[in-house]
């Protein structure tokens, strides 16, 4: 049977590990929203002396790649310190799974990126972040890093989709090099939009295609 | 993996029935001659009889008369072939209107679009809650540059049937032609053109347990389509290539084996599994009308849930279904029929399609009926969402 998924990603879609909610979690965060597709709500508790995470719990609103990258991100950070849990990466995390289909890699990314954000929040609560940057040039290509090529499985920026970034007032312009009626571009818009418009110091975002 | 297989995408394509099989295999091994003009050789002269044989029963199905109806590949040449075959004879003017529903299947909506950059003028007309085109719309947008209205009989995801009896008739007081993609209803609701004015009928076999490969299109008599691929003078000089002859027989054996008994019980079933749904099922919205849809869809939205999370499970029982999520899709869009009838991304997100064809049982109802209860009971302890009863 040609499955998209392999055994390892169907067992942690069947019967994912660290499903639910840490009541008063040291640190939690929601990627993601119903409005846009998938949401991850990640939960973790941290030994504040040795910055360990002692505990971790997720639950998904997604499909399958999602589910079971939670499920992975949440045995991989378990006892790590936050340092450690902080990078790892989509790729190890589908490495672990045994691969996801590249076409998937958007739907399991939100996984890494909330466990990231609730070590981020315990951060802040702990007083443990660095000051706001302002938005440049190089921010805005650190985000569109999040942002999945659906024909590749990489990031668009690796994969050179960004022809051109622009920040002028409070306003984010991004050349992507694939025309309009592509088949991906509705999704690839949404998902850069998405990454850059919840930056605090953007107003707007206009995502252009090549003709 | 489950020894039980239970088909529930029968929109998408349907077991052949052996009948047809059977009325198909003499043209492949007995006369596999092609349909000569009228001064060719015997075998070819045969053909050409069973093609007219076959032409003439889909015809009078629909009303029509045997040389009102050409045999294409499917659907999606049928409709590719109104759209487009319109716009070659009447769209030379550059500011020449088309008029298309918002949920129309791909072919009409792509075709559109497709023209659109070739300079024809495309609206899209809204719909309401149920899927029902803006009527009051409809009148407005027709102007004197109109030169084709495409409303579809019965929407291929959620199922609601237009009222083209009144489109067609608007259609003929104004003088615009109207053309409806009929692959989900034909057969399944009554269509005949001496009552329902249309003047082109996309319609396809792979809907109604026929082949796939063979679909028609009804053309009104005196409608200007022109030709849109180029070679041989087959199908009254409207659609070159080699007739698709075992396909025409199996197409139109069957359109016979269609029975008003069978679209009753496709009926009862797909409101059997409605009605399972909601009592075993809280936080579920019926997608489309409750009546006014085709006998075999039933489309339901399970809140807090996505659709492949949900098809991959039911996959695991042996259970085929699909779903209008991003994550199932081709393109990671998700439904465009959903967004039209003012559904958020999360309704769309967690909808299921069951389509039923004759080989599905009430007893296949029941088992789908439970698995679901339990996957999505599962599926919602995972979510995030929907844990307080509300979002």
């Amino acid at each position: 049977m040609a499955f998209p998924y392999n055994d390892t990603v169907l067992k942690h879609f069947r019967d994912p590990q660290n499903v639910g909610i840490i009541e008063n979690a040291d640190g939690k965060a929601t990627e993601g929203s119903p409005a846009c597709g998938d949401m991850v709500s990640v939960y973790i508790n941290v030994d504040s002396e040795t910055k360990k995470i002692t505990d971790v719990k997720f639950e998904s609103y997604g499909c399958a790649s999602n589910i079971a990258t939670g499920s992975i991100i949440t045995e991989l950070a378990k006892g790590k310190t936050l340092e450690q849990a902080k990078s790892i990466t989509w790729k190890e995390a589908s490495d672990a799974l045994g691969g996801l289909p590249p076409i998937k890699a958007h739907c399991s990314v939100l996984a890494v990126e909330g466990l990231r954000s609730a070590i981020h929040n315990y951060e802040e609560k702990h007083g443990l972040t660095t000051n706001k940057e302002a938005t440049t040039e190089e921010v805005v290509r650190r985000r569109l890093k999040r942002v999945m090529n659906p024909m590749k499985g990489l990031d668009m920026v690796a994969t050179d989709l960004v022809k051109e970034i622009e920040v002028k007032d409070g306003v984010v312009r991004v050349v992507v090099d694939l025309p309009e009626d592509h088949q991906f571009s509705g999704t690839i818009r949404e998902e850069a939009k998405e990454r850059l418009e919840n930056l605090w110091d953007v107003k707007k975002v206009i995502i252009e295609f090549v003709k | 993996m489950t020894d039980k297989a239970i088909y529930m995408d029968n929109a998408a394509a349907t077991r052949l029935d052996e009948k047809v099989f059977e009325a198909m295999k003499p043209c492949y091994f007995d006369n596999y001659a092609v349909a000569t003009s009228e001064f060719g050789y015997s075998q070819g002269l045969e053909a050409r009889e069973i093609l007219t044989e076959a032409r003439a029963k889909i015809s009078a199905f629909l009303g029509a008369e045997p040389d009102e109806f050409i045999f294409t590949s499917g659907d999606t040449e049928s409709s590719n072939l109104a759209l487009k075959g319109i716009a070659k004879t009447l769209g030379a003017k550059k500011d020449s209107h088309m008029i298309i529903s918002g949920i129309e299947d791909f072919p009409v909506l792509q075709s559109a679009k497709a023209l659109e950059k070739q300079g024809v003028k495309v609206d899209y007309l809204d719909v309401d809650e149920y899927g029902f085109v803006n009527m009051g719309r409809l009148k407005e947008l027709m102007t004197d540059q109109t030169i084709l209205v495409s409303v579809q009989h019965g929407n291929q995801e959620i199922g609601t049937i237009q009222d083209i009896e009144a489109i067609g008739a608007l259609c003929k007081e104004k003088g615009v032609l109207f053309h409806t993609d009929a692959t989900h209803t034909f057969t399944r609701v009554p269509l005949d053109v001496r009552k329902i004015h249309a003047d082109l009928i996309t319609v396809s076999a792979h809907t109604i347990h026929g082949p796939k490969g063979i679909g028609g299109l009804y053309i009104r008599k005196g409608t200007p389509v022109g030709k849109i691929t180029d070679g041989g003078y087959q199908e009254f000089n409207l659609r070159a290539g080699i007739e698709n002859i075992p396909g025409a027989v199996g197409f139109a054996r069957a359109v016979e084996l269609v029975s008003d008994e069978e679209n009753m019980r496709l009926k009862s079933m797909r409101d059997k599994i409605i009605e399972l749904v909601s009592q075993k099922i809280p936080h579920v919205t019926l997608n489309g009308h409750p009546e006014k849809r085709i006998p075999q869809n039933a489309n339901i939205t399970f809140h807090y849930v996505e659709g492949e999370s949900i098809t991959l499970q039911l996959d695991m029982y042996g259970i085929a279904v699909s779903t209008g999520s991003a994550c199932f899709s081709r393109s990671l869009e998700s439904s465009h029929v959903i967004a039209a009838i003012g559904g958020d991304h999360e309704r769309a997100h967690g909808s299921i399609r069951f389509t039923l064809g004759r080989y599905n049982t009430m007893e296949e109802i029941s088992y789908v009926a439970d698995k679901l209860a339990k996957v999505i009971a599962d599926l919602r302890k995972i979510s995030p969402l929907g844990k307080t009863g509300g979002m």
